[in-house]
């Protein structure tokens, strides 16, 4: 917000400030939206020079992320969170009363400069919301008396530093604790597991642990670090995964929040047993403020001799972590698009083979981890394979955090040994009456209530974490419409399949939720689905369509409901059609409309 | 013993590192595609060239060759998977097939023909998109643009200009140029590109020339595209 700094001064610190190194020109380009609202003309072209890139190249990654723009926004860029626990909690409707006092309309930048207002994915906030954030600050249990006194601030032009601080506070909301959140680490004991024991002796405690990502794919950590520690190369590196984009899960940024020294902590050791010797914590934008405790805590360890060089005294232990940010893209949580967009590039999922352990951040061996999986690691370091196995299943040992929000009394961080079943999970938090539960986010499951019995497990329902209750009140067709709105906005657009499909979808639901379809669009719909969940590029494409696919099969008379008896109706409403017509020649009588014969 | 694939039935010999793709094209296996061009490092977007391998579905030019693999590539379900993968293409853009110069030397329509699309069932996206008439000896229509990003490729990789790039994200993808104004007469592009000269339907052409070859002669009117191939690969298309 401070307009009177050169484009050339900006840009020079922030070249320095990155090394003038092109990989990481995301960051650079992050920088100058915060000090100029927007990415000017004048700075494409300084940075593609400087940088031996292309201002076509610097439009493509500006274009592909959510939070950067060509064109001004406001000096304070309001977004209400869109995601549909949010709107349950009645954002949309707040985001009106803002709208009006402020005089924007959602989706635009008031004239005066002064105000942007739109929508944007899920925030992380599910359990403290309806959410929001103003210059990528997050704003929490929002009601319409703080939209009174935040249309208020932004009137008087009140500078962000002085806004009241319980705006922005964020609580840790946990409600189970169990193995990990119970327990403490004591500083330095998992590094110092491995430089007294050695990494294979460490390789093998973990894989005795049983440990698997805890993104939600599940893959065994063990093996992941084997792979890269395996894998020839001059350097390696160790990626922290803190791109909590999937709508409903916001565990990590509890765990960022309270847990930071345990996390880097297991970054450290991971770089340690694999030989790393540079780390990246990638950190969604939404959470940005989080970003300078963490920087702390970096330096407080540097300090420490937990990072940096000979770390605990071992000579030839270098390893230190950066921070990068993300700028809105769901898709860059997909671990190889997470590289592409740590190097500074459009978030576009890379062809697989080769796998990131052995050609990842610029092309070497590297390790993306959530940050879950991180801090267990550490914590079985210190404490052993058995201490971790004492919870769980054979196939899923340990716990799980997950994510509790939607219809219950008690959202929240909840800690569980896996194989806990849904029915246990909805008595703690205080759900009744529930129609539905979605496990693992839009990507994921709907769960009915004939299945409540079943159990979350890699071997059942598998979830990074998001667990969404919708009890019989809502219309389960909003949550679906809501679902595929998401995968329309977040798809990254380069296949065919999921860029098209992905909107054809959204088409053919909202002709079934307005009451035009016909039982040959739920036909079409299953053809659209099934062909983007075979013929994706990657994981995002593939599960796209799961929120329709996965309505029609559970709740299938919800659809049926909807549908018109006639054997077809055409996409659009045909008397909305002819406003144009009536419009141009001014007339709204009963006869311009169909019901009045359209004559 | 050298190594070896099945492709619905055929045996198919590869050399270690080709894809399926590789491997079927040199043994005259045609499996259809659009932003793959051998000339090129594989792209794998389109997906029209998904095949399954021992079962799984996979983009076959992306997808190493294996010994001993069974590869579907003509079954019904991937022919009827493919005809709704162009019918997104077709209506994704603009596509007035009449209308086009490259009508009967496209291969977004040779490639319809060839799976048996015949009319478009799904719901028409009518973007709005512009032309770009800017440079005197190539025009840019970006209706007809299927982001195969051959044209990205060629002129980073061969004509090593970075004329073009890709911007935008999910349905808002599309080609940009570069140049300040964003126009191609404003770039370095120059008709002698080799990125003037891979663009498998109508976005990029050739000014001050029409119809040289009539229709009803034209690459496709005459034989398939699983005989002829690509587009890019025939002189007189892309002289």
């Amino acid at each position: 917000m401070t307009h009177h700094l050169s484009v050339e001064d900006v840009i020079a610190d922030l070249l320095g400030q990155w090394g003038h190194d092109s990989y990481n020109l995301l960051q650079i380009l992050i920088g100058v939206q915060q000090v100029f609202s927007h990415v000017p003309s004048a700075a494409l072209d300084l940075i593609a020079d400087k940088l031996s890139l292309t201002r076509a190249n610097l439009e493509g990654v500006i274009g592909f992320y959510s939070f950067l723009h060509t064109q001004p926004r406001g000096l304070y860029d309001l977004l209400i969170s869109d995601n549909i626990v949010d709107q349950m909690s009645g954002s949309r409707e707040l985001a009106g009363l803002l709208a009006q006092r402020l005089g924007v309309e959602p989706g635009t930048t008031r004239e005066d400069g002064v105000v942007s207002l739109g929508y944007t994915s899920c925030t992380g906030m599910g359990d403290q919301g309806p959410a929001a954030l103003v210059n990528n600050h997050a704003l929490t249990s929002l009601t319409p008396q703080r939209i009174e006194q935040i249309a208020g601030l932004i009137e008087e032009r009140m500078p962000l530093g002085e806004w009241p601080q319980e705006l922005f506070a964020v609580s840790e909301n946990i409600q189970r604790r169990d193995l990990l959140l119970d327990n403490d680490l004591q500083e330095g004991a998992a590094i110092d597991a491995v430089v007294s024991r050695g990494a294979e002796q460490l390789l093998g405690e973990l894989e005795a642990s049983g440990l698997r990502g805890r993104g939600g794919a599940g893959f065994r950590t063990a093996l992941k670090w084997r792979f890269c520690r395996d894998a020839s190369a001059a350097e390696r590196v160790v990626v922290c995964n803190a791109d909590e984009g999937e709508p409903g899960t916001f565990k990590d940024r509890v765990l960022l929040q309270a847990d930071a020294d345990r996390l880097f902590e297991g970054m450290t050791l991971c770089a340690g047993v694999i030989g790393a010797s540079r780390g990246f914590l990638y950190l969604r934008a939404e959470y940005l403020y989080l970003l300078e405790d963490l920087q702390q805590e970096l330096q407080r360890r540097r300090d420490a001799n937990l990072l940096g060089e000979a770390i605990l005294g071992q000579a030839g232990f270098d390893f230190d972590i950066e921070i990068h940010l993300g700028a809105g893209a769901y898709i860059c949580g997909e671990e190889s698009a997470l590289i592409e967009s740590l190097e500074g590039k459009r978030g576009i999922p890379r062809i697989r083979p080769p796998f990131p352990v052995t050609e990842g951040y610029r092309g070497r061996p590297t390790v993306v981890n959530n940050v879950e999986t991180l801090i267990a690691a550490a914590m079985i370091a210190a404490n052993g394979a058995e201490w971790f196995r004492s919870r769980g299943t054979d196939d899923s040992a340990g716990t799980k955090l997950l994510s509790i929000s939607g219809d219950c009394k008690r959202p929240g961080v909840y800690e569980y040994p896996y194989g806990v079943s849904l029915e246990t999970i909805l008595h703690d938090c205080g759900a009744e009456d529930v129609q539905a539960v979605q496990v693992a986010g839009p990507a994921g499951q709907c769960v009915p209530p004939s299945e409540f019995d079943r159990s979350i497990a890699f071997e059942d329902l598998s979830t990074g974490g998001s667990i969404m209750i919708f009890s019989r009140q809502r219309d389960l067709l909003n949550v679906v419409e809501n679902f595929s709105d998401f995968f329309v906005h977040e798809s990254c657009g380069f296949c065919t399949p999921c860029r098209v499909g992905t909107t054809l979808l959204q088409k053919r639901l909202h002709k079934v939720v307005s009451g035009h379809a016909t039982s040959e669009d739920l036909v079409m719909m299953e053809r659209l689905g099934s062909l983007m969940r075979e013929s994706s590029h990657c994981g995002l494409g593939a599960t796209a369509a799961n929120p329709v696919l996965d309505g029609m099969e559970k709740f299938p008379e919800l659809f049926a409901a909807r549908l018109k008896s006639t054997s077809f109706e055409p996409a659009f409403d045909l008397d909305a059609a002819l406003e144009e017509a009536r419009q141009i020649s001014g007339r709204d009588d009963a006869g311009a409309h169909i019901e009045g014969g359209g004559i | 013993m050298s190594r070896h694939f099945v492709i619905d039935g055929q045996r198919v010999p590869f050399e270690e590192g080709e894809t399926v793709m590789d491997a079927a094209l040199a043994a005259g296996v045609y499996i259809p595609h659009l932003c793959h061009n051998p000339e090129f490092h594989p792209h794998g977007s389109c997906r029209l060239c998904m095949v399954t391998v021992n079962g799984r579905h996979s983009a076959a030019c992306i997808t190493p060759a294996a010994d001993g693999a069974e590869v579907e590539n003509n079954s019904d379900v991937l022919m009827a998977q493919r005809r709704t993968l162009l019918q997104m293409l077709f209506v994704e853009g603009n596509h007035q097939c009449p209308a086009c110069e490259k009508s009967g030397a496209c291969q977004l329509q040779a490639v319809a023909y060839y799976c048996g699309m015949l009319a478009p069932e799904l719901t028409h996206l009518y973007p709005k998109r512009e032309v770009d008439a800017s440079h005197p000896d190539v025009a840019i229509d970006f209706n007809r643009c299927i982001l195969c990003e051959l044209c990205v490729r060629a002129s980073r990789d061969v004509d090593g200009k970075d004329v073009f790039a890709i911007s935008g994200r999910g349905i808002g993808t599309h080609l940009v140029v570069n140049s300040e104004s964003g126009k191609l007469g404003d770039s370095q592009f120059d008709a002698g590109d080799k990125a003037a000269h891979v663009c498998p339907v109508g976005a990029i052409l050739f000014k001050h020339r029409g119809y040289d070859v009539p229709i009803g002669e034209r690459l496709y009117d005459l034989e398939p595209i699983s005989r002829v191939g690509d587009v890019a690969a025939q002189e007189d298309y892309n002289g």
